[in-house]
């Protein structure tokens, strides 16, 4: 099965590569990723975000075979402290003829691929590198953040007390289970997906925690209707990976994961972090990105093998279940049931771990985490995976990426 | 600028409102003696809380459409016009939903919780909703009100609360205690 989809792939990556940057030209099979790196996770690593950061591009380009000197182009997202000027001057890049930053944090992990595809595509650049550094697990949080001067939009939540992300995804959270009968069980069978994932990657923080139902239902408050587990893991860590040409990864050392469909989303009359000033703030940034995604797709949501979804907290993924059209409207919880997220389940989800159990570095993992279940390394293989959804952070203005093996 | 304030028929100076509150902004931005945070309005939002020092719930409609909006912004997004006035409303709504944070918070939020943070759905405008704090009465702390008297689609009345910062914000009182 894997050879026959891999040379699928490789008809449509040629056919796209063909009609280059003619009028009509189109993102589907034009790129791929080669390389991925990451450097270990944990709660506190010694070493510098730079350092971290070009630890995890020269693992990746190794990973690809492709020297330094090659990377023309890097793309990252907000939040990240280190830029392309000091990643490109300490790994050696040469001259580089295309950069981008992202916005919204979390939201624009699988938007960094994208601009990288589109530059190599349109023939701005011909070896991109998209990385996130991130050292929060020793860094400053939310709470700690008294004297800052507060952004503007948070004139309107923050001073009642919304002070961090997840007493604004709870607030969301009430209103859903509200809504549609959800019930914490349901953000559990999210919870439970993630951590069995972690307990088979030796990399993953909770490799070796085990979480139980128990463990959930009497787990402290952090914003209720929100509890310990349903909150992500600040840190320590860094990923990169690279993209080039279809052709070009074709020579590369590993399989080529093709970038099938890509799209970013920022919903009409949408605010910042939570939007609960739309007419509906229940269908969030996710709908929007998936119009367009599946717009341009080969398949839908149906064909996905496997899925990575940004889980900085459990409900965001009925949430997404819903806005990628996994499942109708307020049917995202119920889809949780019976164990589809599991490996061998109707969507085996976020097979590394996630935000949740492996790593929270603000969604880049499940990026590699793609890569490699389309690779067949997963360590916890779907089995004769080709197709994979990858998302951004749910809430804020997003992106979100479709990878084909 | 000379505004008709639709509601009440009379006219409201928003220019005099705005500056008002925005002079008492650069007293803000950080935390009052009370601890909690206080509101930094931009030049948008600073009309709401100059209202909300005189005690009254106003939100911010188009002049030429009649549409409301929030949060603040200089251009109505249906129709485009720069023209806008500041709409009295009855400071009745519904609640829509609300969260009981827990620590770790900032140390004066820390204190009270856990506290409640609601989303009220205004009666007169159903597509705004605004973030506040039910409590027991407008100066009661924010955790006043036991969590379990809270439910969504309780409806909820304005009250008016002088925060240290200088600033007035709005908080929410149930209309059946």
């Amino acid at each position: 099965m894997g050879a026959t989809r891999t040379a699928a792939g490789a008809t449509a990556a040629a056919t796209a590569t063909a009609t280059g940057t003619a009028a009509g030209a189109t993102l589907k099979d034009a790129t791929a990723i080669a390389g991925i790196g990451q450097t270990p996770f944990a709660k506190r690593l010694p070493e510098s975000e730079k350092t971290l950061a070009c630890r995890a591009i020269l693992a990746a380009l190794d990973d690809a075979g492709i020297a330094p000197s090659e990377v023309d182009a890097f793309a990252s997202y907000t939040m990240e402290e280190t830029d392309e000027v000091e990643v490109a001057k300490a790994i050696g890049a040469g001259d580089v003829t295309f950069f981008s930053k992202v916005g919204y944090g979390g939201g624009g992990s699988c938007a960094t691929v994208a601009h990288l595809a589109a530059a190599i595509a349109t023939g701005q650049a011909s070896v991109g590198v998209a990385w996130r550094s991130r050292k929060r697990g020793s860094g400053p949080r939310p709470w700690t953040n008294t004297r800052a001067q507060l952004p503007t939009p948070a004139q309107w939540t923050r001073p009642y007390g919304l002070l961090r992300p997840a007493d604004e995804i709870g607030l969301l959270a009430r209103r859903y289970m509200h809504e549609y009968g959800a019930t914490r069980d349901h953000f559990f069978n999210v919870a439970l997906a993630c951590r069995n994932r972690a307990n088979q990657n030796p990399a993953a923080i909770m490799y070796d925690r085990p979480l139980t139902r128990e463990m959930y239902m009497t787990a402290r408050w952090i914003s209720e209707p929100l509890c310990l587990f349903d909150n992500c893991l600040e840190t320590d860590g860094a990923l990169a990976c690279v993209v080039v040409s279809a052709e070009r990864a074709r020579d590369c050392r590993q399989r080529p994961v093709y970038v099938h469909s890509a799209a970013q989303g920022l919903p009409a009359q949408h605010h910042g972090m939570v939007n609960y000033w739309n007419d509906d703030p229940l269908t969030g940034p996710s709908w929007t990105a998936a119009r367009r995604l599946w717009k341009t797709a080969d398949f839908g949501p149906q064909d996905v093998d496997v899925a990575q979804i940004y889980d900085a907290f459990t409900p965001l993924i009925p949430l997404s279940l819903e806005g990628y059209g996994f499942c109708g409207r307020g049917e995202g919880a119920a889809f949780t049931e019976g164990g589809a997220l599991e490996i061998g389940g109707r969507l085996p989800l976020n097979t590394g771990g996630g935000g949740l159990s492996e790593a929270y570095v603000h969604g880049f993992n499940l990026i590699t985490e793609g890569v490699r279940q389309l690779r067949g390394t997963g360590t916890a293989q779907v089995p004769g995976a080709t197709t994979c959804l990858v998302t951004a952070g749910e809430g804020v203005p997003t992106s979100a990426l479709l990878m084909r093996s | 600028m000379t505004q008709l304030d639709t509601t009440t028929g009379a006219t409201t100076d928003t220019t005099t409102a705005a500056t008002t509150a925005a002079t008492t902004a650069a007293n803000g931005g950080g935390e009052g003696s009370d601890g909690l945070l206080a509101p930094v309005p931009d030049e948008d939002g600073a009309p709401f809380f100059a209202y909300a020092a005189r005690g009254e719930l106003r939100v911010q409609c188009c002049a030429d459409c009649d549409e409301p909006r929030f949060p603040p912004r200089p251009c109505c997004p249906h129709c485009q016009s720069f023209d806008c006035l500041w709409k009295k409303l009855s400071g009745r709504g519904r609640i829509w939903s609300y969260v009981l944070p827990h620590p770790p918070l900032l140390p004066a939020y820390a204190a009270q919780a856990p506290y409640n943070v609601v989303l009220v759905e205004l009666a007169d405008a159903p597509r705004i909703r605004l973030v506040g704090n039910l409590v027991a009465s407008a100066d009661a702390a924010l955790n006043s009100v036991p969590p379990e008297r809270i439910r969504i689609g309780a409806p909820v009345k304005a009250a008016f609360h002088a925060a240290d910062g200088g600033l007035t914000v709005v908080r929410w009182l149930l209309e059946r205690p």
